[in-house]
């Protein structure tokens, strides 16, 4: 067992760090009072990123990316994590479905995105469709060669910025044994087509500066042209390619709790009370040995998911496991750092508070806490027919 | 022309050192350990003239433990050609590192050595001027901008009045202070070169020279810490102070 990694992947490590401390986080706190990421700040990073060959570093070499293989690339996001959503988002990943476009789409959506020319989002989320995804209620009907779509999307990650939106919408329903099951199509939907509207969404206590969107359709028009993979065959694609994106989640969880950790354990050496370092009560000390404990188990975790995908092993469990409790940890290690702090890790002074916000929604997003147990427990029950 | 920029491993900057609890040196057990930052100006310098066109090559070489590679594979992965480890696991003094870099050039016979002004472990500030000595040639230290001509080089030195510019001859040895570049970032596809870049293993004994100690550390401690400043009621009483007590006036 090597638990090592190699000198390409420790300066990789050493200078996405160096990028995030350097080009990210002098800009954190103006966004963060904002809401807003200034564009030229955001074209800035974008264009450092590409300099540095840093941008789509996810996708292999032949469509223009670096290739990265998924551990190296799950190291990319932790460092990552550690920054402002907001900003970070231009750093450039976009989203690993794109593989799966036609020949005729690379040149539409592959290539550009991972040039930086066009920036994606994804679309999956409705009011009425969260966790159960397939409940979803927009629904494409044929028309000829096109298809009409209607419905309403939300949460819908920085499609503020996003020049196209990748949607999964209902195209039918078929009869299954446990009833009426929706059929879904992927597709792609560019920014400005007639009847698509992008929308402001709400204003959200994670993540200031990284905005959701609802995404509206109204009789819009798409032609079958736009259908990522096959129709009919959404979830099939989203299985293939974004089984992973739950370890970008994980890994930016142990990324950020790592920064945190290094405020609440100055802090615990700096602040004096009593005529002693706080540090030096075990009510401090152990709250620091168990949050280092629990940061370095997710971090093992999620490398150990990000290692067995690149090993082609099963993984699904794994990742779901690395999602749980990589989010869930960055809640107490945030929660345990302000504790720490005392009154004054509430204050907006200090990126603490911002931390604990911003750990939040981890536990919701990419499937909750709960969606994970599910998929957890159902691998370790399935095999018994239970 | 062959640039050769020589680089050192030392504690990160962003470290805070520790002294050991006898003394005898810094804490270097599980502290983070960068290029030298002057350095890394250094690198950067080379790989900027020779994008420029006024040189073919940048070779950068590290005195130092086996460690020392990863510094050099930094090196090579902002874009240096290939590297040279003089190994040795001794404490190589200034004078020691001059001779064994001014075997370096005789090898590889560069037209300009770009070294940091010092080290910020040691602080020296020597290496540079005492391998200009031993080379006999010229010197432009603490360069704030460098600019080649066909035989000569114009260095801009910060000096504690302002700015001198000088011209001197090539080949020259140059020291680089902090406001001559910024350096930049590795590359992701230079990162994944570097390791395919050559590198050659050599040890001081290579170039004759010996490490043996000159200079003999008598204590490490660590400096006196910031003293409580006092209020004063008026300007007539901090004159007095500075007078009497401050010893300024």
């Amino acid at each position: 067992m090597h638990f090592g990694l190699t000198e390409e992947q420790e300066m990789i490590v050493s200078t996405v760090r160096n990028f995030v401390e350097t080009e990210i986080y002098p800009h954190e706190n103006e966004v963060e009072r904002t809401g807003i990421v200034p564009k030229e700040i955001g074209q800035e990073i974008k264009r450092k990123s590409q300099e540095l060959g840093f941008f789509a570093c996810n996708f292999p070499q032949e469509v223009g990316g670096a290739g990265l293989d998924n551990l190296t690339f799950t190291l990319v996001e932790r460092e990552l994590g550690r920054a402002s959503m907001g900003l970070a988002a231009y750093f450039g990943r976009p989203s690993g479905i794109l593989m799966g476009c036609n020949d005729e789409q690379r040149e539409r959506y592959l290539i550009p995105a991972v040039k930086g020319d066009r920036f994606d989002a994804l679309a999956m989320t409705e009011p009425d469709a969260g966790s159960d995804v397939r409940g979803m209620k927009c629904f494409a009907k044929k028309d000829g060669d096109d298809w009409i779509v209607n419905g309403t999307k939300h949460f819908i990650s920085h499609a503020d910025i996003a020049d196209f939106v990748i949607v999964f919408i209902a195209t039918g329903e078929e009869q299954t044994p446990k009833g009426p099951k929706k059929l879904i199509t992927c597709f792609l939907v560019d920014r400005g087509t007639p009847g698509f509207e992008i929308r402001e969404g709400y204003s959200s206590v994670s993540h200031r500066g990284y905005h959701n969107c609802i995404l509206n359709f109204t009789d819009c028009r798409l032609p079958s042209a736009q259908i990522l993979g096959e129709l009919h065959k959404g979830f099939d694609l989203a299985n293939e390619w974004l089984y992973g994106t739950r370890l970008t989640v994980a890994a930016s969880c142990v990324g950020r709790a790592r920064r945190v950790f290094d405020y609440a354990v100055s802090y615990a050496a700096e602040r004096k009370q009593f005529g002693k370092p706080i540090g030096a009560n075990q009510g401090v000390s152990f709250k620091l040995a168990d949050m280092i404990t629990e940061i370095d188990a997710a971090d093992f975790l999620t490398l150990h998911g990000a290692w067995r995908l690149d090993q082609k092993l099963p993984a699904n469990r794994e990742i779901a496991s690395a999602k749980l409790y990589a989010s869930e940890m960055l809640a107490r290690v945030t929660d345990e750092a302000i504790q720490i702090y005392g009154g004054m890790g509430l204050m907006d002074d200090l990126p603490l508070a911002r931390f604990w916000r911003d750990a939040r929604v981890e536990r919701i997003w990419d499937g909750t806490s709960e969606i994970q147990r599910h998929i957890i427990s159902r691998d370790l029950l399935r095999p018994f027919g239970a | 022309m062959k640039i050769l920029v020589p680089v050192k491993r030392v504690v990160d900057y962003n470290v805070k050192i520790r002294v050991k609890p006898d003394g005898s040196g810094v804490e270097l057990a599980n502290v983070k350990m960068s290029m030298n930052p002057f350095d890394e100006i250094s690198v950067e310098e080379a790989l900027r003239l020779k994008e420029a066109g006024k040189a073919e090559e940048v070779v950068v070489v590290s005195i130092g433990p086996a460690k020392a590679e990863e510094t050099l594979r930094t090196a090579l992965a902002m874009g240096a050609d290939r590297a040279i480890l003089v190994e040795t696991d001794d404490t190589v003094e200034p004078l020691a590192v001059a001779k064994i870099l001014k075997g370096v050039v005789e090898a590889e016979n560069p037209g300009l050595v770009i070294v940091g002004k010092q080290a910020i472990d040691d602080d020296a500030n020597q290496t540079g001027q005492m391998l200009a000595a031993l080379l006999g040639w010229a010197q432009g230290t603490f360069a704030s901008k460098v600019e080649i001509g066909a035989d000569k080089a114009t260095v801009t030195r910060e000096v504690d009045g302002g700015l001198q510019t000088i011209d001197i001859k090539l080949p020259a040895v140059v020291t680089t202070d902090l406001r001559l570049n910024e350096p930049r970032y590795a590359s992701l596809p230079n990162i994944m070169k570097a390791k395919k870049k050559p590198l050659d293993k050599k040890t001081p004994a290579d170039f004759n020279v010996s490490t043996a100690a000159r200079l003999k550390v008598l204590k490490t401690e660590e400096p006196e810490g910031r003293k409580a400043g006092v209020k004063v009621k008026s300007v007539a009483e901090l004159v007095e102070k500075l007078k009497t007590e401050a010893g300024v006036l």
